[in-house]
């Protein structure tokens, strides 16, 4: 292909990526709140369309008719930046995440990937790691104390826990021996990364509830103690922002778990169907979502489910359990390698 | 080679825009009529006391510290990993000892700033 024709692909892949984010984002936010409700015995959101099924569309427009508040005390210019990160990392990092395997539209080879780089990993970790800004100056330049204290709180947690994070990956590296998604996903297509090594898997999903902010490690916007934490200075749009990159990071920490640890679209007996090849490709294409939909699920699930943890209580888990756990991970998948070559 | 790049940075272009666009947005739909109650800091609903220029714990300077320093070696530990299995067919189990001393270097760091109390939060 040439540049004109990559140009064009990537941008109707984008578009088309980006509005299945907003949608499930939006939906996210719906399910979240009806799973509430069943978890509290409460009938939920019901009133807008059917069922409440327009009713994310009814806040975002409420949001943005509301007045965009900005206190006098805070620092207007990195007031204004901070969602913007948030917003920014929340909608570049889905680019390296492949929904399925390469499929041949008009004569064309496409993978089903926007950016199929051969860095994919660390542009993901580098991006997840930029949202730590977000939430500092969002804390910081408030100039309130509740803002601050959540701010500075959640910035040490994120650090803490992408570590853990950083050396969970490093075992599945070490079974693909590349950073690219795809080879990722293929790797797995026999035995999940998950059966192989299930200590790093567990460390990479708490420590992705942990990057994510989501209880029972949202100790950035403990309600009782810090109102709204980061955000409690935020209205409007600047609100919806922050809103909209904590759904959006979550569906990129499910899609990413799907993608290192659960076989990405693969299924351990999709072979054994006897599909043709566009009916396989479909199949794998609804596995992988309905993998992550699952993992949205689980994420919806233990926030209705388990407390909040104590400040302490979540540093010491990220320092004296999860970082040694990830580092014992990554010998176990050496040895296994080892030991089967 | 640079080809598989041009997505990514298009996909970051349009993220800036949305981004931009989505925090003005309110600022031209929404109304603006702003007054001193409105625009004071929240605190439960009292008169604020203090400022934020306060100084803060020294035991998140010292999550940041130990941060960079355990990130770092994360990001050492990637390309032993990537040719892990490419090595070991060619040089054998000294490719895993040379990865495994590193290891044990880098658990005495932790050790010894698990002892000086780095990771104690009361």
């Amino acid at each position: 292909m040439n540049i004109t024709e990559i140009i064009i692909v990537s941008l109707i892949k984008i578009v088309f990526v980006l509005g299945i984010t907003l949608l499930t984002v939006a939906y996210l936010v719906y399910f979240e709140r009806k799973i509430a409700a069943w978890a509290q015995n409460r009938i939920g959101p019901n009133r807008v369309g059917w069922q409440g099924i327009l009713q994310p569309f009814a806040d975002v427009f409420k949001l943005l008719l509301k007045e965009d508040i900005v206190p006098e005390k805070a620092n207007r210019i990195v007031h204004a930046i901070a969602p913007m990160i948030a917003l920014f990392v929340a909608f570049t990092t889905y680019a390296v995440i492949p929904i399925g395997p390469n499929v041949n539209i008009f004569g064309y080879d496409i993978s089903l990937v926007v950016a199929d780089v051969n860095m994919g990993v660390l542009y993901v970790l580098a991006l997840t790691s930029l949202g730590v800004y977000a939430i500092t100056f969002a804390g910081w330049s408030s100039g309130s104390k509740y803002s601050l204290l959540g701010g500075i709180r959640s910035s040490a947690q994120m650090i803490s826990y992408e570590i853990s994070m950083g050396f969970s990956i490093g075992g599945v590296l070490l079974l693909a021996e590349s950073l690219r998604p795809i080879d990722i996903v293929n790797s797995q297509a026999g035995l999940w990364n998950a059966i192989i090594q299930p200590i790093g898997f567990i460390t990479f999903v708490v420590s992705a509830f942990a990057e994510t902010n989501r209880l029972p490690f949202d100790l950035p916007e403990a309600e009782p103690e810090l109102v709204g934490g980061f955000h409690t200075e935020y209205s409007s749009m600047k609100f919806a922002g922050f809103f909209l990159a904590e759904y959006a990071n979550m569906i990129i920490a499910s899609a990413m778990i799907v993608t290192l640890y659960l076989g990405g679209w693969h299924l351990p007996f999709e072979q054994s169907l006897g599909l043709s090849g566009s009916w396989l490709t479909v199949f794998q294409i609804t596995s992988f979502f309905v993998k992550m939909g699952a993992m949205l699920f689980f994420f919806i699930w233990v926030r209705w489910s388990i407390p909040r943890f104590r400040y302490d209580q979540l540093m010491n888990l990220g320092w004296k359990v999860m970082f040694p756990l990830s580092l014992i991970n990554i010998i176990w998948v050496a040895v296994i390698i080892m030991i089967t070559n | 080679m640079l080809e598989q790049y041009i997505p990514i940075f298009l996909v970051i272009t349009i993220a800036l825009i949305f981004a931009v666009v989505t925090v003005f947005a309110s600022k031209i739909f929404g109304p603006q009529r702003p007054n001193k109650s409105k625009i004071s800091t929240y605190e439960s609903g009292m008169q604020p006391i203090g400022t934020t220029n306060e100084r803060v714990s020294i035991k998140y300077y010292l999550v940041a510290m130990l941060f960079i320093i355990f990130d770092l070696e994360v990001i050492f530990i990637y390309p032993w990993a990537v040719q892990f299995k490419k090595l070991f067919g060619e040089l054998g189990i000294s490719v895993f000892v040379s990865m495994f001393i590193f290891l044990v270097v880098l658990e005495l760091g932790y050790l010894y700033a698990y002892k000086k109390g780095g990771f104690k939060w009361d």
